[in-house]
């Protein structure tokens, strides 16, 4: 047998350590100039008048999306009262009930095929339900996808970090002589609080800056959000609009709500995962 | 793993009856709740299906084979989207899945601890940002870096090939697939590093005492140990580059001609339903948008059953004759 | 060097049922395989060996033996270097194997690691098949043809005394195998690279007590061939197993000498406790 060069081995090792190290900094790099990009371009379009103000008609410079953020902060507020409650129930089923029962793992597999599912197939299902038969665009549409996009997020993180709860905690519970309902509720709630509300944070976070959703059920409009009933304005379909229109202000605009998205998504997203990182390592 | 049914609701016998009707209640509430996803899904399956029943009488089976886009004619074809689709994909996942991995084998096994935590941070906040942002930043200035430089001197080095051929406009299926690559390269990123973390050490030192280098230890050892892991973030990195839409609507270019340059503009799937729903004004129109979802559905519905079943053999291979 | 044949003669006629010709040889008139001199090493800010000096007689057994956290460990994975995979490890001093000394910086790491095995506390099976694990040190080294390497996995299966076992399903995982047949198999593992210096760091703290004989009885056959170098928290073990013991006490070589002597009649009074159980 011939023995192999130690130099080609050296020199394949070499080879991968040399490309690492850009290809590392890329990943910086690009997040580092995104985030740039949104600061420097969307920066002067945050003043007060962009928080309260309606917009003006095309071409016209001032005015401001105050009706959009409002839209965008109700529509997710709306979706994750809809959506939350049932999934933190879905998520408790699955842990506690869960283990031995077919119906879970149907469901845990579904849950998997609904979060792999794009999010315009969500909207474009809404649209079917909600928006064809009533014949108009509606914030409870809107309201309605985002949910549907919280939903199984909520029941993952419920099911793992009611999961992290020590067996101990329910059969100590049990013990004493409470219901079912009440040692999941009262005790095992409790225990996994934190990590529950996080959870349902951090998909609140994803589904604010969606987008696809909301184009055909909350579709966008230039008023306040008077009621539910009717389109509604949000941030993520002006983006949209604006971005693909030709006025130089309300491409700034655009900017300025992409700034403001992704500083608050990108706020809670780093707050969440601190949250379920210290969780899961106590809990450990 | 205690055996979760300590108090089973109902059952015969069971002296604290009184108490388990709250019990029973809480049970089927909660299964309700999980039953909800079935719902939707199968509520999904069944809107799409009756929606494009229209275009699908109309156009049979030659919906998917055929690339003509003429809603003032009332032609429409599935071809270029699904190519799009595909295309722009292949691009993201050729690109993105490499450089993963070596992005994740330097977190691990080169970088200094603090470096690792600040580039995996910056890599796990790469993954929160929202798609249209991704969008936002790709028509307003990856397109112009595109059309400036990297598709010019692609053009001039590789213009031999028919995929680099074409003037250079910056959006298109080359910076779709880019943009793609780049929304999907922390997600993968962050499993395989995360996979390989749980190598156990005595492991690598095995590998390296019978002396590899750190590139053979990784690649014969570490890899392997953590394959399963990797190929389920690609198997789920491929299924959402398949559905992105707002990215890749900004800079595909909206096109539904199928051309074979990468430089010139196309569509997906996704930016097809995200730019033309709304415009939908004849009932045939809105039915083959509604068969494209369909198509779309399906594609992600098969793949990430087969990505299940891959997965899920893996597994069993795994663990051998244990 | 003695060969086999004059040692038995030199043994005194009682003993010949053990068979230890350790027992009466003085590591001093052996060629050594390791020279060891001045060695400290440090975790971080941390020192955990003293200026450690010993000499590791070729084609012996030398058991090193000590209380937990004394040192042992650390000390056999200066040889080989591993120690380098973690940044803030540090070795000084010389530690000489054949005369070179393995811890100047042009030392080639590859051609030492090929030399040296290492085998640890856990079974370390690769993810791969049976024929693999074996394969993968030679297929490292060696440009060789699918039979040739065929016939090194089989040579160091059978030297591993592990082929029997395993002859008809080479194919299969290796974390199929059980404990202690998983710890043989890294011992063939080894092997298949040739090396001349094999270390053991507890091989068989993981294992039940029937593989840990099987193990043992291994070292004793190894010995022909290769130097061994056994850490050990079993002084049972150690003693039933090694020519030459090292006894290591919060990082110093306290002791080191003929393996009978050492457990019959120790210099050092420190020695003498802890084989006496006065201390673990």
């Amino acid at each position: 047998m011939q023995p192999r060069s130690r130099t080609h081995r050296r020199a394949a090792d070499a080879t991968i350590r040399v490309i690492m190290v850009p290809a590392a900094l890329i990943g910086i790099a690009v997040l580092a100039w995104i985030l740039w990009e949104v600061i420097v371009r969307g920066v002067g379009a945050i003043t007060p008048a962009f928080f309260t103000e309606l917009p003006t008609p095309p071409g016209m410079e001032g005015g401001g999306l105050g009706n959009a953020i409002l839209g965008t902060a109700l529509m997710t507020l709306a979706a994750t009262v809809l959506g939350a409650p049932i999934g933190l129930l879905a998520g408790i089923f699955l842990a506690e009930f869960g283990p031995s029962s077919r119906i879970a793992t149907a469901v845990r597999f579904t849950t998997n095929l609904l979060m792999g599912t794009p999010s315009i197939i969500i909207g474009i299902f809404v649209y079917a339900i909600l928006v064809l038969p009533i014949g108009h665009f509606s914030g409870w549409a809107g309201a309605a996808a985002l949910a549907t996009l919280i939903l199984p997020v909520v029941m993952r993180t419920t099911e793992d970090m009611l999961n992290l709860v020590p067996d101990e905690l329910r059969e100590s519970g049990l013990a004493l002589g409470a219901p079912r309902w009440r040692v999941t509720l009262g005790i095992i709630f409790r225990a996994a609080k934190t990590g529950l509300v996080t959870g349902v944070l951090l998909a609140v976070a994803r589904v604010s800056g969606e987008t696809a959703p909301l184009l055909f059920t909350a579709l966008n409009s230039f008023y306040w959000p008077q009621s539910f009933g009717e389109p509604t304005a949000n941030l993520t379909v002006t983006i949209f609009n604006y971005a693909m229109s030709p006025y130089s202000d309300w491409q700034q605009k655009a900017w300025g709500a992409s700034l403001l998205i992704t500083v608050s998504v990108l706020v809670v997203a780093v707050l969440a995962r601190f949250v379920i990182k210290d969780r899961k390592g106590r809990a450990a | 793993m205690v055996e979760r049914y300590a108090i089973a609701p109902g059952a015969p016998g069971n002296a604290s009856r009184d108490q388990s009707r709250p019990d029973a209640i809480f049970k089927w509430l909660t299964a309700g709740c999980s039953m909800v996803v079935i719902l939707i899904m199968a509520g999904i399956l069944f809107e799409l299906v009756r929606n494009s029943g229209m275009a699908l009488k109309e156009f049979g089976f030659s919906f998917l084979t055929s690339d003509a886009w003429n809603p003032g004619m009332g032609e429409f074809g599935a071809a270029s989207s699904v190519y799009g689709t595909l295309v722009s994909t292949a691009i993201a996942m050729v690109i993105a899945v490499p450089l993963s991995i070596i992005i994740a084998v330097f977190l691990v096994e080169v970088a200094r601890p603090r470096v690792s935590r600040f580039i995996g941070g910056a890599i796990e906040l790469l993954a929160a940002v929202p798609s249209i942002i991704y969008g936002m930043w790709g028509l307003f200035v990856f397109a112009a870096l595109m059309q400036n430089h990297v598709q010019p001197f692609l053009g001039n080095r590789l213009g031999a090939l028919p995929l680099f051929q074409g003037p250079p406009m910056g959006i298109g299926m080359l910076t779709a697939g880019l943009i793609l690559a780049l929304m999907v390269l922390p997600f993968i990123t962050a499993v395989t590093r995360d996979v390989l973390m749980m190598v156990p050490p005595v492991l690598k030192e095995s590998a390296h005492g019978v002396g590899s280098t750190m590139w053979e230890a990784v690649r014969f050892v570490s890899l392997k140990y953590g394959r399963r892991g990797i190929v389920g973030a690609v198997f789920l990195g491929f299924g959402r580059a398949l559905g992105e839409t707002m990215a890749v609507t900004f800079v595909i270019g909206n096109s539904h001609r199928i051309s074979a340059s990468l430089f010139s503009a196309g569509n997906t799937i996704a930016s097809s339903l995200a730019n033309e729903f709304n415009e939908a004004s004849e009932p045939i129109y809105l039915s083959s948008l509604f068969a494209l979802a369909l198509v779309l559905f399906g594609i992600t519905l098969a793949f990430q059953t087969i990505a299940h079943h891959w997965v899920a053999r893996m597994q069993r291979i795994e663990a051998g004759d244990r | 060097m003695m060969a086999v044949e004059e040692r038995a003669l030199v043994q005194p006629p009682s003993e010949v049922a053990t068979q230890r010709p350790g027992e009466i040889e003085d590591a001093a008139t052996l060629p050594a395989k390791v020279t060891v001199r001045n060695l400290n090493f440090f975790y971080g800010g941390q020192q955990a060996l003293y200026d450690n000096s010993i000499s590791i007689p070729a084609l012996r057994v030398t058991a090193v033996i000590g209380p937990s956290g004394c040192g042992k460990s650390t000390h056999i994975r200066v040889y080989n270097r591993i120690f380098e995979l973690y940044r803030s490890h540090r070795a000084e001093g010389i530690v000489e194997i054949d005369g070179e000394n393995v811890l100047s910086p042009s030392t080639d790491l590859l051609k030492l690691r090929k030399k040296v095995g290492m085998i640890f506390q856990r079974p370390t099976p690769f993810p791969m098949s049976i024929f693999d694990n074996i394969a993968y040190g030679v297929k490292l080294h060696y440009r060789a043809s699918r039979s040739e390497i065929t016939d090194r996995v089989e040579d160091a299966l059978k030297r591993g005394a592990l082929w029997e076992e395993v002859r008809g399903k080479l194919s299969e995982p290796a974390t199929a195998l059980s404990g202690g047949q998983q710890q043989r198999l890294c011992i063939a593992r080894a092997i298949a690279v040739e090396p001349e210096l094999i270390l053991m760091d507890e091989p068989c703290s993981a294992i039940d007590p029937v593989a840990t004989s099987k193990i043992e009885d291994l070292i004793e056959i190894l010995r022909d061939s290769y130097t061994v170098v056994l850490v050990t928290h079993n002084m049972q073990q150690a003693a039933r197993v090694s020519d030459f013991t090292a006894f290591f006490y919060k990082g110093h070589i306290v002791e080191f000498g003929a393996t009978k002597k050492i457990f019959t009649n120790p210099e050092n009074r420190q020695t003498e406790d802890y084989i006496t159980g006065r201390f673990g």
